[in-house]
């Protein structure tokens, strides 16, 4: 393939057989399919959207600072997270990859705990013991976050799986990447979803990339929602920057997995605008020429379009709030700068429910021990 | 006292497990219909219903994978792997999601949960038919491993196992499925995760054994006794966390120590129990502790008797122990 041709196959796609409702000019192309949001809806979405991106960009720049260690973004692909997060219900439960910290606080993660996490903090709610971004709200029915690819698609199978079983009215949905779909994990998910008919939404975040690796590269099927044919779970393409479409499909999805009739996949065509990670350099591998395209596709951009053709919002009240979400953010950051980080005692807990003796050994022997020194001095 | 057989234990546990709890799920591949491939789980679909005894596609890491996600619900499944040797397929959902997701979740979350699996040669069944794969396991923080010899301990220790909060990984000596028979308590008991058995005192040597080693040990501890050296014979039944107390009196007491165990030799688990005794009551000792193992081979066909750590290898091993 040349680099041209390898380019177009990365531009917004022919948007046949896509479902839209909001155009990139943030006017409404299919009323048919409009969730028909409520003007205090429409707004709230696209404070869930703001929120996301401005929390996005100011953990990478507290990562640029050395004052955390990691960040793992989400700019462009917020459409598709906090609309499919929209369109669940309470006790639905999401099961996340690593790109979907504004799900968490979308769904009601407080913005403390939230900070604790990246801090990894003794107010972590998990102890800091993972990377940052990488949160679990049980709580808020999300589930804990796993760095390996794919893992999480089965777990999500399961809860759908015992919720059926239980006759509860629960559903599940799994996000994951395009480079997720080749895991085992992906294909033995959609199969047992398939096989038993679960309450569960496969959505594929199809954003082009698996770190520098093209969707060519990771299939040679035109789709990955076509997939689910060979499982018995029908696929659906969805504008994945396109808000409205976004919780569209996926309510279908879920009133399909209410009915009984079982799992959905879903593929959003969208674009991981920035680095992979804060440890990735995407110029080594893509040119800026690609992403100027999906500039124009922006998914904020186009609610707030919507929003303001429809006068829900003046830039005034745009800004107050994203002042606010500032200021919160940075009270939040001021508290777990100064919050210690978990104590010793911690780090032999939760291993298993009771700490056997040889665990018990080891944290009296740490407790006991010395300390690391100052890391040494190099020249 | 009803006598049985380890498979009739299993299933009778299982009987009862899926009886006194409607969170308990059987799962694994023909574990339905046909009852497993060795009828451990024979009859439970027809008094339980197939929500409840699930045939599952062929697929491991799906199986474990989505019965972590109905643990993390409150349900409790038993998950059957069809064969020791196809824990592989599932190893990275066992290890990097299983055992983890109490201890990344900041303990949010826990998944507790059985994996049986048949384990150990002996049946003529080759290289993946016969691996006895406790080491990897008992490497990873946040699992139980257990490794039932005798039926009362298999259906003691398997509704021990059910109940208990971690994820056990329940190893079944498939060599004893059928040759080992014993009175068996009917309905509801536990025999305590973590607690060794004594089988056999002596005065000379200790012998740690478990599964179906467990009888070669036995069998060469009564030669030895003919030859006038009395051994201790201790079958672990958890393997980890181990009763160390108990392994640490007995060696006290005899100071000498010789480990049995079918899986291959270098890094078994036969080095961390002679690693903790070492550093536990290496002043006791008489003689240099002894491993007699499987080789460092993958699992042979033919030569299965001459790879097995059987009674004649173990009694050479033992009377050296208490001569040096
Ligand atoms: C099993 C596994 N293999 C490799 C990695 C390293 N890795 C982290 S993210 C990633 C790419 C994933 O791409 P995709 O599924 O498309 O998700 P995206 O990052 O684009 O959201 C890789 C290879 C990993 N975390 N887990
Ligand atoms: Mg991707």
């Amino acid at each position: 393939m040349t680099q041209t041709e390898r380019q177009e196959s990365r531009n917004p796609a022919p948007l046949r057989d896509v479902v839209r409702v909001l155009g990139d000019d943030g006017t409404i192309v299919d009323p048919t399919l409009d969730p028909g949001l409520s003007g205090p809806e429409l707004v709230a979405l696209y404070r869930d959207m703001s929120r996301t991106r401005i929390l996005d960009e100011r953990l990478l720049t507290l990562q640029r600072q050395g004052r955390i260690g990691f960040h793992v973004g989400s700019l462009g692909e917020e459409a598709t997270i906090i609309g499919a997060t929209y369109a669940l219900r309470p006790q639905d439960w999401i099961f996340p990859c690593y790109r979907e910290s504004g799900a968490a606080v979308t769904r009601g993660l407080p913005l403390q705990a939230f900070v604790d996490n990246v801090f990894g903090n003794a107010n972590d709610l998990v102890k800091g013991r993972q990377m940052p971004d990488h949160h679990t709200g049980r709580a808020v029915r999300f589930a804990s976050t796993s760095s390996p690819v794919g893992t999480q698609i089965p777990h999500a199978v399961g809860v759908a799986w015992a919720a059926k079983l239980r006759r509860d009215d629960v559903v599940t949905l799994a996000f994951f990447g395009d480079g997720a779909t080749s895991t085992n994990d992906f294909h033995a998910a959609a199969n047992l979803a398939g096989v038993f008919r679960l309450p569960v939404i496969l959505l594929c975040r199809n954003n082009g990339w698996a770190i520098s690796t093209p969707v060519e590269r990771q299939t040679a099927s035109p789709t990955f929602a076509e997939k689910g044919n060979a499982y018995g779970v029908p696929g659906v393409r969805v504008d994945g920057n396109d808000a409205l479409a976004v919780i569209a499909v996926v309510r279908r999805a879920v009133e399909r997995a209410r009915s009984g009739a079982g799992a959905t996949l879903i593929e959003a065509l969208t674009y991981r605008m920035g680095a992979h990670t804060s440890s990735d350099d995407p110029s080594r591998y893509r040119t800026e020429s690609e992403i100027r395209p999906w500039v124009e596709r922006d998914p904020l951009e186009r609610v707030r379009r919507l929003l303001e053709a429809r006068r829900l919002i003046s830039r005034a009240d745009d800004d107050a709030y994203r002042a606010e979400v500032d200021r919160s953010f940075r009270e939040a950051v001021a508290v777990a700068e100064c919050t210690p980080p978990p104590g010793l005692h911690t780090l032999h807990e939760d291993v298993y429910a009771t700490p056997p003796w040889h665990l018990v050994e080891q944290r009296e022997a740490l407790l006991r021990g010395s300390r690391p020194a100052a890391p040494p001095r190099t020249v | 006292m009803p006598k049985m057989n380890m498979v009739q234990a299993l299933n009778d546990a299982l009987r009862v497990a899926l009886g006194r709890d409607e969170r308990v799920v059987v799962m694994g591949e023909d574990v339905g219909r046909v009852g497993g491939v060795f009828r451990v789980t024979a009859g439970l679909i027809e008094e339980f219903g197939e929500e409840r005894v699930v045939d599952t596609p062929l697929n491991e890491g799906g199986i474990v994978g989505a019965a972590i996600g109905m643990a993390l619900y409150g349900m409790t499944p038993i998950v059957e792997i069809q064969f020791g040797d196809y824990l592989w397929p599932a190893y990275d959902q066992v290890v990097n999601e299983l055992a983890k997701y109490r201890y990344r979740s900041g303990g949010e979350y826990s998944a507790g949960m059985v994996i049986r699996t048949p384990v150990g040669g002996g049946i003529r069944g080759g290289h993946y038919h016969s691996q006895h794969p406790e080491a990897p396991f008992i490497h990873v923080p946040g699992l139980k491993v257990v490794c039932p010899a005798t039926p009362h301990d298999a259906k003691g220790l398997l509704l021990a196992s059910v109940r208990d909060p971690d994820p056990v990984i329940f190893l079944e000596p498939k060599r004893l499925y059928r040759a080992a028979k014993g009175e068996v308590p009917d309905g509801h008991y536990t025999v305590p995760l973590e607690s060794a058995r004594v089988v056999r005192s002596g005065p000379d040597v200790t012998v740690i054994a478990y599964g179906a080693m467990l009888y070669e040990a036995l069998d060469a501890a009564a030669k030895a006794a003919e030859e006038g050296v009395e051994c201790t014979v201790i079958d672990l039944r958890t393997l980890w966390p181990v009763d160390i107390e108990t392994i640490a009196a007995s060696v006290r007491a005899t100071g000498r120590l010789v480990v049995v165990h079918e899986a291959p030799r270098t890094c078994g688990f036969g080095a961390e129990l002679v690693a903790l005794v070492c550093e536990r009551v290496f002043y006791h000792l008489e003689a240099p502790p002894v491993r007699v193992t499987g080789f460092d081979t993958p699992f042979p066909y033919s030569l299965e008797m001459e790879y097995l750590p059987l009674s004649h290898r173990i009694l050479p091993a033992v009377l050296e122990a208490a001569r040096s």
